[in-house]
């Protein structure tokens, strides 16, 4: 059992008349990297909920380590949408913030947060308000924020949807070589097909509302995959099984 | 990048022509106002005792200028005292009525009943029950003001980015965290918003709560001119309490320069406000 960290079990979740997750069974093993990609409304981000204690399933099981997680067993590092920072906190306090919220010292915590600011390109950068940082820097004081919590397994939910299309490209690269390098253990949720075929060992597709896992792709391509030529190539017709798939699969014209 | 340049190059006067650009339009419509007055007030044969030209009323200010400052200190006192209850009981109300609903559905409607009460009724009353101290002018000066702080933290409260409380729960942060941490600073901007309003209401309220009764204050002070037919006297007072009500609304922007720099209309952050 040890080999999965993370196994979700016929989860099924509805918000009144509304049932959004029919029957998700996904899992992750320790040091993977694994997409959720589906049609927008299928439920993708309620399954992190699910995860972060946001909204509660109905039926299903959910183990961590063998074990059901608990609300405060601080397991998961959660990534929102868009980046979340706070605009009156400092780079260097907003990146914290997940330390100062667990009661760790402002200097320990800063000490954490330095060692990692070069690596995540915000040397410099750390006495500035968030509002005077590009997309792509913001991002990544987005995630720094959410490594540096040293939780056993990170949430991604859509990181790099809100970013042009370029330096969404940079940061799938800058992030393919920063999980190269620490292999977190990683559940992104994400609308970019592309991206999920470059970033993971494997690739949960999800159905239209209310959601089930309606394929599973193993991506058994080498890394890294965003600087190689014949990996692109080849990630390019997984993306194309896949897009195919997901159109095959929804009832009448796409919206 | 060239007016980047050319800003670090020669910061002085660029900032200062900017602020003259500014402020010009309001010098120009105020010197009009009082263009007119004192043109009308000279050549329409109006008896001075009935409107005196603001140049009378200046000369008159000026002279008086000991006896202005003297009733001005008291009516200054008695609207930051109440400003200051306001502002603490505002806070503590709405940190109340934000953690309960029940008392939230109990409380807001006493709140917005107290901000119908006549203001003309209520004061005589209050001088009446609390004697003609300090005392009837904070509070008066607090019934005034609370009600649109307590409104405008309420909304920022209630404005705070859902994303944000999401991420500080998946943290495993406390409501009270939450709190402290999201919602308290998501409403700092509104509750700015609030206190220029409410500052705006401070001094009036301070002058109304004198008139009311009270040994000294610009509101006596006018009331005395008044009865004395001396209605330069009377917009003199009127003048200070204008500039009291302008240094206090000034102030609230250097505070929230200071103390709440994110926000401060600086070009960063309409900027960001606009994106989103």
């Amino acid at each position: 059992m040890s080999d999965v960290l993370l196994k979700l079990n016929g989860v099924c979740l509805r918000y009144g008349a509304l049932e959004v997750l029919s029957d998700v069974s996904l899992s992750v093993k320790p040091g993977e990297f694994v997409s959720i990609v589906g049609p927008s409304g299928a439920g993708k981000s309620t399954i992190l909920k699910v995860l972060t204690g946001a909204a509660q399933a109905d039926a299903g099981t959910i183990e961590f380590d063998g074990k059901a997680p608990g609300r405060n067993d601080g397991l998961f590092a959660f990534m929102p949408q868009r980046d979340a920072l706070m605009p009156w906190r400092r780079i260097l306090d907003n990146v914290t913030l997940g330390l100062e919220v667990q009661n760790i010292g402002r200097r320990e915590a800063r000490r954490r947060v330095e060692a990692l600011m070069d690596e995540f390109g915000l040397t410099g950068f750390e006495r500035h308000y968030p509002a005077a940082l590009s997309g792509g820097m913001r991002q990544r004081a987005a995630l720094l924020r959410t490594v540096v919590m040293e939780r056993p397994m990170l949430l991604l939910d859509e990181p790099f949807g809100a970013l042009d299309a370029l330096t969404r490209n940079r940061m799938q690269r800058w992030i393919e070589g920063m999980w190269l390098k620490h292999r977190w253990t990683a559940l992104l949720v994400t609308h970019d097909i592309r991206e999920a075929v470059m970033l993971s060992d494997r690739i949960y597709v999800l159905s239209p509302r209310p959601a089930r896992v309606a394929e599973i792709f193993d991506i058994p391509l080498p890394r890294p995959r965003l600087r190689d030529e014949t990996a692109r190539a080849r990630a390019a017709s997984i993306e194309g099984a896949i897009l195919d798939m997901l159109f095959s699969t929804q009832e009448g014209p796409a919206t | 990048m060239t007016l980047l340049q050319k800003r670090s190059a020669a910061p002085q006067p660029a900032m200062r022509r900017r602020w003259f650009k500014r402020a010009a339009p309001a010098a120009i419509a105020l010197a009009g106002v009082f263009a007119f007055w004192e043109c009308y007030a000279r050549l329409s044969g109006i008896s001075a005792l009935t409107l005196p030209p603001p140049s009378q009323v200046v000369a008159q200010a000026w002279a008086h200028r000991q006896d202005l400052l003297a009733n001005a200190i008291p009516t200054l006192r008695a609207t930051l005292f109440g400003f200051c209850l306001s502002l603490a009981a505002a806070f503590l109300l709405s940190v109340v009525v934000d953690f309960s609903t029940i008392l939230r559905r109990a409380l807001f409607p006493v709140f917005i009943i107290s901000q119908t009460l006549p203001l003309v009724a209520i004061a005589p009353l209050v001088v009446l029950w609390f004697g003609f101290g300090l005392t009837p002018k904070i509070l008066l000066v607090a019934l005034v003001t609370f009600f649109p702080m307590l409104v405008a933290l309420a909304q920022g409260y209630a404005a705070t980015e859902k994303e944000l409380e999401e991420l500080l729960a998946s943290m495993g942060a406390s409501r009270w965290k939450r709190f402290w941490l999201a919602r308290l600073p998501s409403a700092m901007p509104y509750l700015f918003a609030g206190l220029r309003i409410s500052i705006t209401y401070a001094v009036v309220g301070a002058i109304f709560a004198e008139y009311a009764g009270a040994a000294e204050g610009l509101g006596i002070y006018i009331l005395n001119a008044k009865n004395n037919f001396r209605s330069g006297l009377v917009l003199a007072a009127v003048g200070v309490s204008s500039l009291l009500t302008l240094a206090l609304f000034g102030l609230t922007i250097i505070c929230q320069r200071f103390l709440v720099p994110w926000t401060a209309g600086s070009a960063a952050a309409d900027h960001q406000r606009g994106g989103q």
